[in-house]
């Protein structure tokens, strides 16, 4: 949470118009990268994390001392292998990781933002990272890759610069929140401020921090990302510690007590306020809306190839929704690809080990980087 | 499967868009990448096959034909394929019909049930044939609505379908189908391949 976090970071001088109508500028933008830049530029891929990511795709991140959020996918040797490729992940804005977001101190006044930070969007987010990849003077991406929110920049990103990425890889997600996510969304937030603790978001000036709260939504939201039958095979009604019933409300079951875990883990690496601005943010995801109703609009103009993934039992962002977006890039003859994976891992299935997922996206990715490659000469 | 694929390939002319529905592996997409035109597009309702094109790099989308080709504007490809696989399908015309609407050009090839093989096993024999053009049995058979290439071609000629091309093959050897030889060709072929426009 910000804490001397020793990250890369830029200062994005040029002035940012958000979504909500405020100006930013001189703000920081935290972000890593993996393998090297090649000397034609050719070979950098952007990756975009989800709601609770961060920079560190891979290796050992550096504040949880855990695995990257993403070290299935790239790394050596991997489906985006660093050996080959350049990767680049940035921490969105309004997140917790270095870039600009609520945690950050005002240097006037000495302390947290707070909830005084603007509200940001997805296309906010996206726009800012895209002065990242002007720093880094890389005049066109190979890919732009996501799940999730990752996955909804994917999107912004491509709609938004269409020259920019030669292929656009967004998966398990959406091009328009729906009512069951913003519901969910709505139910974590509330349990943030709902806690005493959170001080209308002013938490940090009084040395508080409401835990308890985003504990709550954290282990309300984790539920969203498994499966029925995930669950239900990983711990049934299986007891933790115990034999019997002990008639209270102590974690009898292994699933209340893995939940718990879950969230007071997510309590020490997240702070809640990032929880409510992003959580904002892809609530306010509709890129359909942005052009006037009409998604195929908002890749006319864009010659991107696109690989679309959903899941079988990711409830969240469903197979149906991951087809609207084929089905728009179709009705205007767009170069895209789909698949539904199988997988009872749920939505968390584009983090996890997934044997066809990791196979089916590393064949695709390098044989199309081979295929762009030999069309030059 | 080569002679089929050559015979295919010559209808297409060189960089044109191509669709080709029930792409399975993507072998013959393969194929006219390398002979044809980069510019194709595949459609294939196993998930392991779909993931078996996107690892060689092709685009190909996960869906059915009988339900996904209305996602594609009309005539938004020059030329839509449907290699051996209209008799699978639970409704065949409707399928013909979204082929015509998407690709200006059809080529629909069709193992040949009139074929003298096939109707030995069922006259002689007095089972549902089985042959290496058609290697199921009846109980586990993809295959709901065989045809012979004189019900196709009676079906193009009922719909008003235009038939621009009609060609037979038997084993390697490759010939025209006209209507006087209708009969014979519909006897003696394995395989009909059809170019077709609505």
């Amino acid at each position: 949470m910000n804490k001397n976090i020793d990250t890369k970071k830029i200062i994005i001088s040029n002035p940012l118009k958000l979504d909500c109508g405020k100006e930013i500028n001189n703000f920081p933008i935290a972000y890593e990268t993996y393998g090297e830049l090649n000397s034609g530029k050719s070979n950098a891929i952007l990756v975009f994390h989800a709601l609770t990511g961060d920079q560190y795709v891979s290796g050992k991140n550096p504040i949880t001392n855990k695995d990257g959020w993403w070290s299935y996918v790239v790394g050596e040797n991997k489906p985006i292998d660093t050996n080959k490729f350049f990767v680049i992940c940035a921490n969105v804005i309004g997140g917790c990781m270095g870039s600009y977001g609520p945690s950050t101190i005002n240097e006037s006044t000495g302390k947290q933002i707070g909830t005084d930070f603007p509200i940001i969007t997805i296309n906010d987010m996206v726009n800012a990272q895209y002065e990242l990849i002007k720093y880094l003077e890389i005049e066109k991406l190979f890919a732009v890759v996501g799940g999730s929110m990752g996955g909804m920049q994917v999107l912004q990103f491509v709609a938004n610069f269409p020259d920019k990425a030669k292929l656009a890889i967004p998966i398990a997600c959406t091009s328009s929140h729906s009512a069951q996510n913003i519901a969910f969304n709505e139910l974590g937030r509330q349990a943030i401020m709902a806690d005493t603790k959170w001080e209308n978001g002013f938490y940090s000036n009084y040395k508080l921090n409401p835990d308890k709260g985003l504990a709550v939504a954290r282990m309300a939201a984790h539920i969203t990302y498994l499966s029925e039958k995930g669950l239900q095979e990983k711990f049934g009604r299986k007891l933790q510690d115990r034999d019997s019933l002990r008639y209270g409300f102590e974690a009898d079951f292994q699933i209340e007590s893995y939940l718990r875990y879950q969230g007071s883990v997510f309590v020490d690496r997240f702070d809640a306020n990032s929880y409510l601005y992003i959580t904002r943010a892809m609530d306010y995801f509709d890129l359909s809306k942005q052009y006037k109703g009409n998604l195929s609009d908002a890749f006319k103009k864009t010659k991107t190839k696109f690989f679309v993934i959903s899941f079988t039992s990711d409830w969240l962002y469903p197979t149906s929704e991951n087809r609207e977006i084929v089905i728009a890039l179709n009705s205007i003859g767009a170069d895209v690809g789909f698949v539904e994976i199988e997988s009872d891992k749920g939505h968390d299935s584009f983090l996890l080990d997934v044997p066809s997922f990791l196979k089916t996206l590393g064949d695709y990715i390098n044989s199309t980087y081979k295929i762009i490659n030999e069309r030059r000469i | 499967m080569k002679e089929e694929f050559n015979i295919i390939s010559n209808l297409i002319e060189k960089n044109t868009r191509v669709l080709d529905v029930g792409c399975g592996n993507g072998d013959l997409m393969k194929f006219l990448q390398e002979n044809k035109t980069k510019d194709i597009r595949g459609l294939e309702i196993s998930k392991e096959k779909v993931q078996n094109c996107l690892s060689k790099g092709l685009t190909v989308i996960e869906g059915n034909a009988e339900s996904d080709l209305k996602q594609f504007p009309k005539s938004s490809f020059d030329y839509v394929i449907l290699s051996q696989t209209l008799q699978a399908f639970l409704n065949p015309e409707l399928v013909i019909n979204e082929l015509l609407k998407v690709g200006k050009k059809v080529i629909v090839t069709i193992p040949n049930f009139g074929y003298w093989r096939v109707r030995l096993q069922l006259l002689f024999k007095g089972t549902m044939p089985v042959t290496e053009n058609l290697p199921h049995e009846w109980y586990n058979t993809p295959n709901l609505h065989m045809c012979t290439i004189k019900d196709f071609y009676n079906f193009c000629s009922t719909k008003n379908i235009k038939i621009y091309k009609s060609i037979a093959l038997k084993k390697s050897r490759i010939s025209e189908i006209n209507k006087s030889n209708l009969n014979y060709k519909n006897l003696d072929s394995h395989l009909g391949i059809f170019l077709i426009e609505s």
